[in-house]
């Protein structure tokens, strides 16, 4: 248990190893560890303050978060195509608290919804058949969540 | 022709382009009429449906995309189905014979054939659909080599015998046989949730459908006008090719080509478009 556990993380982590900075943090909380409060994840994935501007290209870019499929969002209106199978997030921060953007980033089915379609971007808690190269990893690395969070948390009105 | 499709492409993509934010969002409440036939494009659904209603992908797509169904002229699909018929009368094989030396002349023996496809099949106790039948038959009375999956005529002449049932309603006889049975894996299968995306069918084409997912309009995923014409890959798309790029975008890995999974999917997917006209070839973006 133990050792999978050990190795999901280790694999992850490989693999996002070319695009964060620094993943070797020793603070960084594994899929399965991350505590759901009533409040939200209150504590940083990474024990690190997330960066907006990354987060804001985290949410755009369709190899990352991918969040403009689903999300409108008029803070990006310059890019194309919003979608709109979630609601707008124009002003979310002034209705859920970081913690909770935490939660509902890291696994929507546990800060939102269990049925909701939004994928969990920090959870192993998957589907079926996954295909080979996205086995044991998660959409997400938790440097990338926080810096989404943080992003998130200036959407305010 | 080329060019016009060249040009209609180019003004769906501009249409789109200026659809910046969730626009479209409902399926649009026209008329689709081809060479002045009309199709039934909405359909009261059948009992234990999820919709009360079923609807075409005709009705989600832009007005240029639309606009090129209407009209076997600048339908580009129809240039495949021409190819279609050329194989139909195509002889191959060691018994010297084509599709046309058994059954004649296809606008006859073929039309609705397909609206009540796939069917049992009681020699291989397992449904079928038209590209399997076109293979039975080259194999059992032509003495040919069966199409690979997409490969050879298999699209072209699928689309073909499919075309000859255009405007007529999708029905299946789930009494015949096991189809009942299948119809159950299929259903299971459509609201299995797959890959690290975690989404089932149901995700898309049934909780989110008329909604926008980045620049696609999500319709209910029908297969009444399969294969269809897509404009983005300038060829025909099968069904079985569309289900599993379905699938293979939750980043799950995708079965096999007429494995069982994706003939029950098949099954109850067609099942879920009951009423719909047949449309093939449809075109998509
Ligand atoms: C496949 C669709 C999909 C994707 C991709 C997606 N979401 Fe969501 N999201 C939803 C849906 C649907 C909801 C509504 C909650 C429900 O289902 O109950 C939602 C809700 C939310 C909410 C709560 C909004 C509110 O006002 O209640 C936030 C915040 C959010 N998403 C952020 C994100 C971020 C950030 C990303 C990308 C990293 C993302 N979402 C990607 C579908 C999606
Ligand atoms: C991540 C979202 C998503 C999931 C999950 C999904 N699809 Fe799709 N599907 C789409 C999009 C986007 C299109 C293109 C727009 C449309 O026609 O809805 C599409 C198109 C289709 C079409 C073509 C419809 C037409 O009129 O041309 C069929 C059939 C289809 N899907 C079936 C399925 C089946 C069966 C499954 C499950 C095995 C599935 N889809 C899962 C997003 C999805």
């Amino acid at each position: 248990m133990k050792w999978a556990r050990l190795f999901a993380t280790m694999v992850a982590a490989a693999a996002f190893a070319g695009a964060a900075q620094d993943v070797s943090n020793a603070a960084e909380v594994a899929p399965v560890d991350v505590q759901f409060t009533d409040d939200g994840v209150t504590v940083s994935l990474t024990g690190m303050a997330g960066n907006p501007e990354e987060g804001a290209n985290v949410f755009k870019n369709r190899k990352l978060g991918n969040c403009l499929a689903c999300h409108a969002n008029k803070a990006m209106s310059k890019e194309l195509f919003h979608g709109n199978v979630g609601p707008e997030l124009d002003g979310v921060a002034d209705r859920y608290s970081v913690p909770e953007l935490r939660a509902i980033v890291t696994d929507s089915k546990k800060g939102l919804n269990p049925d909701t379609v939004m994928p969990g971007f920090y959870s192993l808690n998957v589907g079926v058949h996954v295909a080979e190269q996205f086995q044991g990893k998660t959409i997400l690395s938790a440097q990338q969540v926080e810096d989404v969070v943080a992003y998130l948390a200036t959407l305010k009105e | 022709m080329k060019k016009t499709v060249v040009i209609s492409a180019l003004a769906a993509a501009l249409t789109c382009a200026g659809a910046v934010g969730p626009a479209g969002a409902d399926p649009v409440d026209e008329q689709l009429t081809i060479d002045g036939e009309a199709m039934i494009t909405r359909a009261k659904a059948p009992e234990g449906h999820p919709f009360d209603e079923v609807l075409s992908g005709w009705l989600f797509r832009t007005v240029e995309t639309r606009a090129l169904e209407t009209d076997s002229f600048t339908n580009p699909g129809m240039l495949e189905v021409e190819t279609g018929e050329a194989l139909w009368n195509k002889v191959e094989g060691t018994a010297g014979k084509s599709c046309a030396s058994c059954h004649g002349d296809a606008a006859e023996s073929m039309k609705g054939v397909a609206a009540h496809y796939p069917k049992w099949d009681p020699e291989t106790k397992r449904p079928i659909n038209i590209e399997l039948q076109i293979n039975k038959c080259r194999e059992k009375n032509m003495g040919a080599e069966p199409y690979a999956f997409d490969k050879g005529g298999q699209k072209p002449l699928t689309a073909y015998i499919k075309h000859q049932s255009l405007g007529m309603p999708v029905s299946l006889d789930l009494s015949e046989g096991d189809m009942q049975s299948w119809w159950d894996k299929g259903k299971e299968r459509y609201y299995l949730r797959t890959g690290q995306l975690n989404l089932s069918c149901a995700s898309c084409h049934e909780v989110s459908m008329g909604k926008m997912i980045r620049a696609d309009h999500l319709s209910q995923g029908q297969i009444n006008g399969f294969p269809t014409y897509r404009l983005k890959q300038g060829h025909l798309i099968s069904v079985h090719n569309r289900f599993r790029g379905c699938i293979r975008d939750t980043r799950a890995s995708y079965p096999k080509a007429f494995s069982d999974e994706l003939m029950a999917l098949e099954v109850y997917v067609t099942w879920r478009g009951t009423g719909l006209s047949v449309e093939t070839p449809a075109v998509r973006q």
